[in-house]
């Protein structure tokens, strides 16, 4: 049973807050977007005149190009590691109980709280005292200490939500514990595993702060190419590139959306 | 087919049979806590043993060390003859049907109950034979193929049940199956599990806090509380031979009558009730010497109202309540001097127009051969 809506002038307000609320939360999209359309090479809102050049430019300019293909194989190999990594912390964390558990916890999980410049900083001194080069390993060990965290909450939670007995149960049908981990555990563990995977990936793709003191010309991902890019020009290509962004980001929503379930991905659904 | 006996409470037929599970002193800590006591049992092949007790008794530890699923500290477990004790849960042969059915959610029904059996390497041909026939065992043909969320409780209960006798396990470990369905479905399947674990005449452990699905369904019972095993017997020696106050308290409804010992001999004990003389087991009261204070407990049907008003005939007492349950009705009587607690007494529900109104004097006595005396607790 619902009550129908009255239009009391609290109603009315209470509708007009959500909207305002909504509009805020939008803004800077809607500027970014309306602003890639700009045909003046200035980052001025609102525009003149409108055109395309700045989408033609920000996906033929080379750093971007290079960048983006760079952060793909950064975030691949880092939030794949991180997730097998991940996985094997979370099974032992999980299963077995050990002295020092609590502190290997603590420290899986502090990166949680140690800024990011931090471990980039720390990465680039070291590296310097080894005289390891900036090369892809560099970057993607400096991802991995990043997102494991978050790839070792996401599958320790669906351990938490795994029902210990369906692993009892498979065990007295005479299953091996090598059987039961790869017929019942990891196949139950899947929504956790990709949700895990999946938010290694964005956060490796869209992080800066750490990249930014550990890649090299060679190595820089996308971020790092904007922001080098945003201190030598003040035209719309970051505008465009944003949008571009966006969109992309949006597409690939929807299909993980139609093929898993997004609430399923993302651990929030109950089934 | 095992025969119950009303004397005594040693296993039936049990010097010849090998046993199918035999624990010699097993003993389980979780830390400080004792979760089992050196337990000792043996169960015959075919035989449905009960575990009963309140919850943290000890029951379903001693089912997961049966199982395999925790270790034992002390003691030893022998399946079939075989020492187990260091055998781990997957090569125990044991079939278990855990309270929430724990089914696989990712598999078919079909692929639930074939589980076992490709764990074992048996055939195609021969995995879909036996499951077929599974599934028809517990009335559930042509549901292969659903998901076990499609299915009612009942239904995957009966999924849970093939799955764990599919592989033809050397016992099967039931740990409060009915417990999540509803009232009408639990006395159905209990029913039908009875019938199931009859014809295949598999070995079964059932671990229970529900005294009346004990009572009804075991060959043989083992009582439990506090990590120890009260005692072992059919379900109507439970009843009627309780061997400790816990048992006579925790089976049925008893009432405590306060008496004092007279004399024993080597079987029989008599025991004063006011005016009235009692006899009891004299085991329970063994060591007490004459004049000791006793605790008779009397179940509310061994009660009986006595007509007249004679002194000696009787023990006198105020009705508290009546309570008309339609087959039978409940008197609550105060007795002070007599029992602490009001005492229960029941009769057919055809008597309870005859029968005192609250506020009426009666006097009671029991009426039974099977009255138990147990030394006085210290309150």
């Amino acid at each position: 049973m619902s009550y129908p809506m009255r239009r009391s002038p609290l109603a009315v307000a209470g509708i007009l807050l959500v909207a305002a609320i909504l509009g805020f939360v939008m803004l800077p999209a809607v500027v970014v977007t309306i602003t890639a359309f700009n045909d003046k090479a200035i980052l001025a809102f609102p525009p003149q005149s409108y055109s395309w050049r700045w989408f033609e430019r920000a996906i033929s300019y080379d750093d971007f190009r290079k960048g983006f293909w760079n952060g793909l194989i950064v975030t691949a190999w880092a939030s794949t590691l991180a997730l097998i990594v991940g996985t094997g912390f979370a099974l032992a964390l999980h299963r077995y109980t050990f002295s020092l558990k609590s502190t290997l916890e603590a420290l899986l999980l502090s990166p949680l709280v140690i800024p990011h410049f931090t471990i980039g900083l720390g990465l680039l001194i070291l590296s310097a005292q080894l005289t390891v080069g900036r090369g892809y390993p560099l970057v993607v060990l400096a991802h991995v200490i990043l997102v494991l965290p978050f790839v070792l909450r996401s599958v320790f939670i669906s351990l938490k939500n795994l029902d210990g007995r369906l692993e009892l149960a498979a065990s007295s049908l005479g299953a091996s514990p090598r059987r039961v981990l790869f017929t019942i555990t990891l196949p139950l563990l899947v929504p956790g595993l990709v949700s895990g995977w999946l938010f290694a990936a964005i956060l490796s793709f869209n992080e800066f702060t750490a990249t930014l003191f550990v890649s090299n010309q060679a190595t820089q991902t996308l971020p790092v190419a904007m922001y080098n890019y945003v201190r030598e020009y003040a035209d719309p290509t970051l505008a465009a590139l944003s949008v571009i962004y966006i969109v992309v980001t949006a597409l690939l929503l929807t299909l993980a959306n139609f093929f898993f379930g997004l609430g399923k991905i993302l651990n929030v659904d109950a089934h | 087919m095992l025969m119950r006996t009303d004397t005594g409470t040693a296993a039936p037929s049990l010097p010849e049979a090998r046993p199918a599970v035999q624990l010699d002193g097993v003993t389980k800590q979780f830390g400080d806590a004792t979760a089992l006591h050196e337990a000792w049992l043996k169960i015959v092949p075919g035989e449905f043993m009960t575990l009963l007790g309140p919850s943290g008794c000890g029951k379903t530890t001693l089912l997961n060390l049966i199982a395999g699923f925790l270790d034992a500290d002390a003691g030893e477990i022998f399946i079939d003859g075989t020492l187990v004790t260091e055998t781990p849960a997957h090569k125990r042969e044991i079939g278990i049907v855990f309270q929430n059915y724990a089914l696989f959610p990712h598999m078919t029904v079909a692929n639930n109950v074939a589980y076992g059996l490709k764990t074992r390497g048996v055939e195609a041909g021969e995995i879909k034979r036996r499951v077929d026939e599974a599934l028809a065992l517990v009335k559930l043909t042509g549901f292969g193929d659903r998901k076990p969320r499609q299915l009612s409780g009942g239904q995957q209960q009966r999924v849970a049940l093939a799955r764990a006798l599919v592989i033809r396990p050397k016992v099967l470990l039931l740990d409060e199956p009915f417990s999540a369905l509803d009232k009408n479905l639990r006395a159905a399947m209990q029913i039908e599990l009875k019938e199931i674990q009859q014809r295949l005449g598999v070995t079964t452990i059932f671990v229970t806090h529900d005294q009346a699905e004990a009572l009804s369904m075991s060959d043989r019972i083992a009582v439990m509380s506090a990590g120890r095993i009260h005692q072992i017997a059919g379900p109507q020696d439970i009843y009627r031979r309780p061997q400790d106050r816990f048992v006579a308290s925790f089976i049925g409804d008893a009432s405590v009558l306060t008496g004092k010992l007279l004399s024993a001999n080597e079987t029989m004990a008599q025991v004063a009730l006011g005016p009235l003389t009692v006899e009891v087991l004299a085991a329970p009261l063994a060591g007490l010497t004459a004049g000791a204070d006793v605790d008779l407990f009397v179940r509310p049907e061994h009660l009986i109202p006595v007509d007249g008003d004679a002194a000696g005939t009787g023990l006198p007492g105020t009705v508290r309540t009546q309570v008309f349950q339609g087959g039978h009705v409940d008197l609550y009587i105060d007795m002070p001097g007599y029992a602490a607690q009001p005492v229960l007494l029941r009769s057919s529900g055809a008597h309870a127009p005859s029968m005192p109104k609250t506020g009426d004097l009666i006097r009671i006595r029991p009426a039974s051969t099977d009255l138990v005396a147990f030394p006085r607790q210290g309150d």
